[in-house]
């Protein structure tokens, strides 16, 4: 099953601001990318060699933001009662 | 404007942060507890197994009749995987099912919830959908917390900082350096619903016992990291959790390392026809006592995830007990400050010598080579198919003159570690997990 399907299954309450923000022109010349591969949510995604990232399936982790050694994640939680809500855990 | 004004406010309603709002509830202080869920436990997830906490019963003498638990976890199941292959090592202790439990698997949602409520109860303010996203400061002295809402500052003696592994507010305090990936894994958990009697018949497990199983070696493609399964009454928790620095290096996803282990011919029978109910991710401090950030300051304490309290000896992971132990030292040091009139570094460095003498700080002591040891990537990459390898030779019967079993242990080392190798790692494992 793909994440975006497994992502169904998870309640969210999305903000329409969004809580991270990504400078991607840092994005084209880091080496490591690491966030392609630590985020649970597949949330950043690499087309036509460009990092592109959305914010609505965000777990909330942070995995991101202590995996990106460029700095070009500005990182924070969604405001209160917004974001991830988890109906299990 | 009314300034408004507690004895103590804590940031974060899981169980590090409600533990202390009840102690300190408990014995008359204003408390007000901040959650940016919609509830607690919103934003919470675990593996997992909530181990034995004394302060627990001593906050509430019916826990164990009242808490809304899972199952009681009986058995402690390790295996090792490859590709075709699996080595299992199991416990199983029926003493573990009788008061007081060892070990229950809870669902977070449930948990968190009734455990905060039981704070709200005891006249704490629980105050959800609110992020706390900075200090307010006096000096050298934090004085209170900013919010997002319309007259947001919240004034406090002391704030207790129960914000979770991420704990912004540890770094914006200065306590601790920004972290590296070295230090923390990912995982990616799916709740996965199956009847509670195919679970127990599946597992093995008699009504209302549960079963905690650890996998290591293919379970994460050979990668620092294991992946679970945790027995809930009618669901299961399974998940794969991942360094890092090994993601990024291996170039897999974390998503792809949860598929690969569902698919697991050993698994997927255990899994077969469960409904995935939720999807969800989370990270996890690993580095133990190595990362422990300073716990206390001018009207701050941190405890729980925030403060790094987990202890991984690749048997078990234990956080959630040593996030209740330490919400509770950070009471009492809090009423001991109070009684002394001192909120600064000094009136509240004894919750640093109450967690030196709990298991809190002396677990993480005793295991703190249990990390060093953990990033040693042949228990991931060779010894798992080094156990099932030697498993295979020992139990094939071929037809051919069977060798003795050292005999077929060297042919299984050969080309693949050399005995001098394979004694060093013995005695890192030894200094790490075995001996005093």
């Amino acid at each position: 099953m793909a994440v975006e399907e497994k992502l169904t299954t998870t309640r969210f309450n999305v903000d329409i601001k969004p809580h991270i923000r990504i400078n991607t022109e840092m994005c084209e010349s880091c080496q490591e990318q690491a966030c392609l591969y630590i985020c649970p949510a597949q949330n950043y995604i690499l087309s036509d060699n460009k990092i592109t990232f959305s914010w609505q399936g965000c777990l909330e982790c942070g995995a991101c933001r202590i995996s990106c050694t460029k700095g070009a994640i500005d990182w924070s939680y969604p405001r209160g009662g917004f974001g991830v809500f988890l109906r299990y855990g | 404007m009314i300034r408004e004004k507690f004895d103590v406010v804590i940031v974060g309603a899981g169980p590090a942060g409600s533990t202390a709002a009840l102690a300190l509830a408990k014995a008359g202080l204003k408390v007000a507890i901040f959650e940016r869920g919609e509830q607690p436990g919103g934003k919470n997830m675990f593996g997992g197994v909530l181990y034995h906490a004394d302060a627990l019963i001593e906050l509430i003498p019916d826990f164990w009749e009242q808490a809304p638990i899972e199952r009681y976890v009986t058995r402690h199941d390790l295996i090792f995987l490859t590709d075709s292959a699996s080595f299992s090592v199991s416990y199983k202790d029926d003493e573990f099912g009788h008061l007081p439990y060892n070990g229950v698997t809870l669902l977070r949602s449930k948990f968190d919830p009734w455990y905060a409520s039981q704070a709200e109860t005891a006249g704490a303010f629980l105050i959800p959908e609110t992020l706390v996203d900075d200090f307010i400061w006096d000096g050298d002295r934090i004085t209170g917390v900013s919010t997002q809402r319309t007259d947001g500052a919240v004034y406090a003696d002391v704030v207790i900082a129960a914000d979770g592994a991420n704990s912004l507010l540890a770094r914006k305090a200065g306590l601790r350096k920004e972290f590296t990936k070295s230090s923390f894994a990912v995982a990616a958990k799916e709740l996965l619903s199956l009847p509670a009697d195919v679970i127990e018949a599946r597992f093995g497990l008699a009504g209302g016992e549960g079963v905690a199983q650890s996998f290591i070696g293919e379970a994460t493609r050979g990668m620092e990291g294991g992946a679970f399964i945790y027995t809930n009454k009618s669901s299961l928790s399974l998940g794969v959790v991942v360094r890092l620095n090994s993601l990024q290096n291996r170039k897999i996803s974390i998503a792809e390392v949860l598929d690969k282990f569902k698919n697991h011919p050993h698994v997927k029978p255990a899994i077969a026809d469960a409904t995935l109910k939720e999807y969800s991710g989370h990270l996890i401090p690993e580095e133990g006592f190595n990362m422990v950030p300073r716990l206390y300051d001018n009207g701050l304490l941190v405890v729980g995830d925030a403060a790094g309290f987990l202890v991984s000896t690749g048997l078990t992971l234990q956080g959630m007990n040593y996030a209740i132990a330490s919400g509770f030292a950070a009471a009492q040091a809090v009423l001991v400050a109070r009684q002394k009139g001192d909120y600064s570094s000094k009136g509240l460095a004894c919750y640093q010598d109450l967690l030196k003498n709990s298991y809190v700080l002396k677990d993480l002591k005793a295991f703190k080579h249990a990390p060093g040891f953990l990033a040693n990537p042949r228990i991931y990459e060779l010894y798992p198919s080094l156990v099932c390898g030697v498993s295979g030779r020992i139990f094939q019967v071929t037809g051919h003159p069977k060798k003795k079993f050292l005999s077929l242990i060297r042919a299984e080392m050969k080309g693949k570690i050399s005995l001098l190798r394979l004694i060093k790692d013995i005695i890192q494992a030894g200094r790490a997990l075995i001996w005093p």
